[in-house]
């Protein structure tokens, strides 16, 4: 078997959301810091998908940023293709490192400079990295790309807000793939568009990565999509995954009280109306996050154990689980 | 499969813009504009379009002095306006005096404009201490009333070069306006650089590994530009009445280029005995300057304020 | 079969003056909703959903208006009201509930001070009663510790819970008909499902019909008895959920569910309609589908059709006209 691609070790993140120094000093209030990620750990094969699914405040875009270098970790070690993308590398191999992984946003009103054509918004990539230095060429080669996610060649002129949410995405998608790189961390990059465009973008991205052998890691909140799109699916709750599974294992026989919570949750078009377990509770307070498993309070298998020791991601019948009823074999 | 239509050329799209439409409606903006373009083409052409030139010692005539306007009983057709004390005709003394307080004028705006850019972006874009260095800084300079500020660089050009050569008099004074001037860049270019720096098209470039300069000057800049546009022009009559005042003060100007304030402080003299049209002159040009000035960056404003339109 | 209904729309009619000339936003939707019922109107960003339920609360801004058209509350126009009348419907037969719970509750009162205004302003009860129903309210709503809580204010409370007192709001004068504008989008997927069910209960218990507003089927699916799809400001088919769900006959509802990937089917690329919903100045003649079309003829580029009755549903579409019809069967 070949190594995988990314390989993620205990990755933290930990933000100092504490009020300014004379605040702090005048009202005596404490540093605050919020665990974004704590302690998050997974591998994804060449040519898969990743897929990490949670709530609101579960870390999961905060771990796209890390992989791709937006945020600098507070612990813990990302490899790419063996590579460590730490900040203390040499400047040339991490910029080489760089150029193989790719982001795409989910904003696409956001994601593309207003005051920018479509040509050097596709183009911007190709010149920083020296892959295309003349005019002549840079035209040639976004055009290129833009056929490539369905456009036309002659959209390089235009700007961005000449163009729909979906396309606004597919020139994202193409300037992503301008550095021909191997792994694009996709965040949350249908949430914002419509269901018909959804399935487009989605359909060309299962085909690019058929063409490319591309490698995503692919966050999200919606179930149904994550289902359609992933090999792997990684469950976040408060920074920690609590569950990493194949996607039929997941979606068939879910393990982790969380997981379980959300599927039943989803309202679904084509099983509307099937019998729920009622949810309890909300996400909690990330500056005041539960003791031990983090959750323990909305957990209807909760005992003594689950509120003071924090559980392991740890295999279990060939899933990864964080669950210490699981373990036990108590569910 | 893709059906956007094709993209009109630069001038078709400015044309066709919201913002163009607006002024096209409002009969107060052209108004202002046709006006400030008039003040300003005299200004500039002054040796062409004034009838005398005022400050050409050798063609006064001190029995021209003292004239009143045209259409008063002794005037006469020669002097539209009037002459003053040594027989410089006031229209042409108005053009050649209104084209050094636009100078000074766009001059300092210019100045702080780069400086408070450049400031604004740095800090917000790097924030952390240097923002909050360069922030207290602008809070200093705004406790301190401008004409004081500009009174005091000037004293101490002043100072420093005694013996002050033209240019150097009016380099203090450009620079004095504009350091009163940069603060309110400052700011706001800080405000709109931290909404963009988190926007996704900033964090995209990250990724591509463009440097943080690079970033600051071609993606950022040109999003934040719109407000500063406003500020300019309403900062353009602010700094003209600076200068204006500082001359009046007499530590404006050098005393051998007018500006429309030294005409005022001149004119002054005279309002006493009867010849107001020395001062009153000068003064109205330097409202109407001021006022249309001031109004065009009402419009612009309001124009480009998305919620109003 | 039915008595009348609560609520009917009439060929309604919205357009917004704009400098490039007058834009139909809505064209000739007709509905109606009957007492109890929840009637979901769905469609993409664009179609004018949020519009139709602007218009039935009386909240459409100039430069919109309605151009034409009745909108009837138990048989009484409302459409062309005084503003003071208008008021006094608004919050006793209808109540609404918006998208976002953040800026739908005024931070400066306590929820306790909203919700004892609206009481007192509909119904004729003193200060101490209306504390009384208020509180009685939030215990339905599921908001714990209720008698406390009731004195705090929006800021204190999450996401799910202030949309919880928004429905509150919303049920406090008892009224005849809810619309809810995308209620569920804003919070987080385990939080959605807690609140669809809510609105259910309560909307039954107290015999309030529901206008359902969303761009979310698997909400629709869930919550509504019929479902209006609009495409492009017109009503594109109208039924029964599970039929219109099921067995569409509209070709752009066919579209649609085919593109909503799903969670108990496994498809290698989704259904997807090229091409994107037209903007409002470029409608095109005749059917408003017929670009995207897959089943296109002459007559749909040509005359726009009405609503014919296909099945279980009603669809706006010439292949589903009775002339077509009976050539079908005489074929």
């Amino acid at each position: 078997m070949t190594a995988p691609l990314v390989e993620v070790r205990d990755l933290a993140k930990t933000f100092d959301v504490s009020a300014p120094w004379l605040n702090r000093v005048v009202e005596r209030k404490p540093r605050q810091f919020v665990h974004a990620v704590d302690g998050v750990s997974f591998t994804i094969e060449r040519g898969k998908t990743l897929a990490l699914v949670g709530e609101s405040g579960c870390g999961k875009s905060t771990v796209a940023r890390l992989l791709v270098g937006l945020y600098a970790p507070t612990r813990g070690d990302v490899r790419f293709d063996g590579q460590s993308t730490d900040a203390g590398q040499n400047a040339g191999d991490l910029r080489a490192l760089r150029r193989r992984m790719q982001m795409i946003f989910q904003d696409p009103y956001a994601s593309l400079n207003p005051r920018w054509k479509v040509l050097e918004i596709v183009g911007e990539p190709l010149r920083e990295h020296g892959l295309a230095t003349d005019t002549e060429s840079l035209r040639q080669r976004v055009g290129e790309l833009l056929l490539q996610v369905g456009l036309a060649a002659s959209d390089v002129e235009k700007f961005p807000h000449q163009f729909s949410g979906g396309q606004r995405q597919r020139i994202s998608i193409a300037r992503a793939l301008a550095t021909q790189p191997e792994f694009l961390v996709c965040d949350e990059p249908t949430s914002a568009l419509d269901v018909s465009v959804q399935a487009q973008v989605l359909n060309i991205m299962k085909d690019l990565q058929k063409s490319r052998g591309l490698t995503y890691l692919f966050i999200s909140h919606n179930l149904a999509v994550v289902r359609h799109v992933a090999d792997q699916v990684g469950v976040m709750y408060l920074g920690r995954l609590v569950e990493v599974a194949d996607k039929a294992e997941l979606f068939s026989a879910p393990r982790h009280p969380y997981t379980r919570m959300l599927l039943d949750a989803i309202p679904d078009i084509k099983m509307s109306g099937r019998a729920r377990t009622p949810v309890q509770g909300e996400v909690p307070n990330p500056l005041n996050p539960p003791t031990g498993c983090a959750f323990h309070p909305r957990c209807p298998h909760a005992n003594a154990r689950c509120s003071s020791e924090r559980p392991a991601l740890s295999v279990f019948k060939g899933v990864q689980v964080a669950c210490h009823a699981v373990q036990e074999g108590r569910i | 499969m893709n059906t956007t239509a094709p993209s009109p050329g630069r001038l078709a799209r400015m044309l066709d813009s919201d913002v163009w439409y607006s002024f096209k409606t409002s009969p107060m903006a052209i108004l202002a504009a046709v006006i400030a373009f008039l003040c300003i083409f005299c200004s500039v052409f002054a040796p062409w379009v004034s009838p005398y030139n005022p400050f050409d010692l050798a063609s006064l005539n001190l029995s021209d002095a003292r004239l009143p306007p045209a259409w008063m009983a002794e005037g006469s057709r020669a002097h539209l306006l009037g002459t003053d004390g040594q027989g410089r005709d006031i229209l042409s003394a108005l053009f050649y005096g209104a084209r050094i307080s636009l100078l000074v004028g766009f001059a300092s705006v210019a100045v702080s404009l780069v400086v408070g850019v450049g400031l604004g972006l740095l800090s917000g874009f790097v924030g952390g201490k240097v923002d909050a260095l360069i922030m207290r800084i602008c809070d200093v300079m705004l406790s301190f009333p401008s004409i004081l500020v500009a009174l005091l660089i000037d004293g101490v050009g002043r100072a420093l070069f005694p013996n002050a050569q033209e240019t150097l008099a009016f380099g203090v004074l450009i620079v004095a306006i504009s350091l009163t001037g940069w603060v309110q860049y400052a700011r706001t270019v800080r405000g709109s650089t931290l909404v963009e720096r988190n926007k996704e098209y900033v964090q995209a470039a990250r990724v591509i590994g463009v440097a943080p300069l690079r970033i600051m000057l071609k993606h950022v800049l040109p999003n934040v530009m719109g407000p500063v546009l406003v500020l300019a022009t309403i900062q353009v009559a602010a700094a003209i009445i600076t200068e204006a005042t500082l001359s009046f003060l007499g530590v404006g100007v050098p005393p051998t280029s007018p500006s429309l304030g030294t005409l005022i402080r001149v004119g002054n003299d005279f309002l006493f005995s009867g010849e107001w049209w020395i001062t009153i002159f000068p003064g109205a040009m330097l409202v109407l300057i001021a006022l249309s000035v001031n109004l065009l960056g009402d419009w612009l404003r309001d124009a480009l304020n998305p919620r109003l339109r | 079969m039915n008595s009348s209904p609560l609520l009917e729309v009439k060929n309604l009619r919205v357009e917004f003056a704009t400098r490039r000339g007058t834009l139909l936003a809505l064209d000739d939707i007709n509905l109606s909703i009957a007492p109890g019922e929840i009637l979901g109107i769905v469609g993409e960003s664009g179609a004018g959903k949020s519009l139709t339920g602007a218009a039935i609360i009386g909240l459409i801004e100039p430069p919109g208006r309605i151009a034409s058209g009745e909108i009837l509350l138990e048989g009484k126009r409302i459409d062309n009201l005084p503003y003071e009348q208008m008021r006094a419907i608004r919050g006793k037969q209808i109540g609404a509930i918006f998208q976002d719970p953040l800026t739908s509750l005024n931070p400066l009162y306590t929820i306790g001070q909203q919700l004892t205004e609206t009481i007192q302003t509909h119904l004729p009860v003193g200060a101490a009663e209306a504390r009384q129903r208020a509180i009685k309210l939030l215990q339905d709503t599921g908001i714990p510790a209720a008698e406390q809580r009731i004195d705090q204010y929006p800021h204190q409370f999450s996401g799910g819970m202030r949309q919880r007192v928004v429905i509150a709001l919303a049920l406090a004068a008892e009224p005849k008909l809810i619309v809810a504008d995308e209620p569920t989008t804003a919070l987080d997927v385990s939080i959605q499902a807690q609140i669809i069910s809510l609105l259910k209960r309560l909307c039954k218990e107290q015999g309030a019909a529901v206008m359902l507003v969303t761009h979310d089927m698997g909400v629709i699916a869930e919550t509504c008895d019929r479902v209006a799809v609009l495409y492009a400001g017109r009503v594109a088919e109208i039924g029964p959920v599970a039929d219109v769900i099921h067995n569409p006959s509209h070709p752009y509802t066919v579209g649609l569910m085919g593109s909503i990937p799903s969670m108990d089917e496994n498809r290698e690329r989704l259904l997807q309609i090229d091409g994107s919903m037209p903007r409002l100045n470029a409608i095109p003649k005749g059917c408003a589908y017929n670009p995207r079309c897959p089943n296109v003829m002459d007559r749909c580029r040509q005359e726009r059709p009405e609503l014919f009755d296909a099945g279980a549903t009603r669809a706006a579409c010439w292949l589903v006209s009775p002339e077509v019809q009976t050539v079908r069967v005489n074929a």
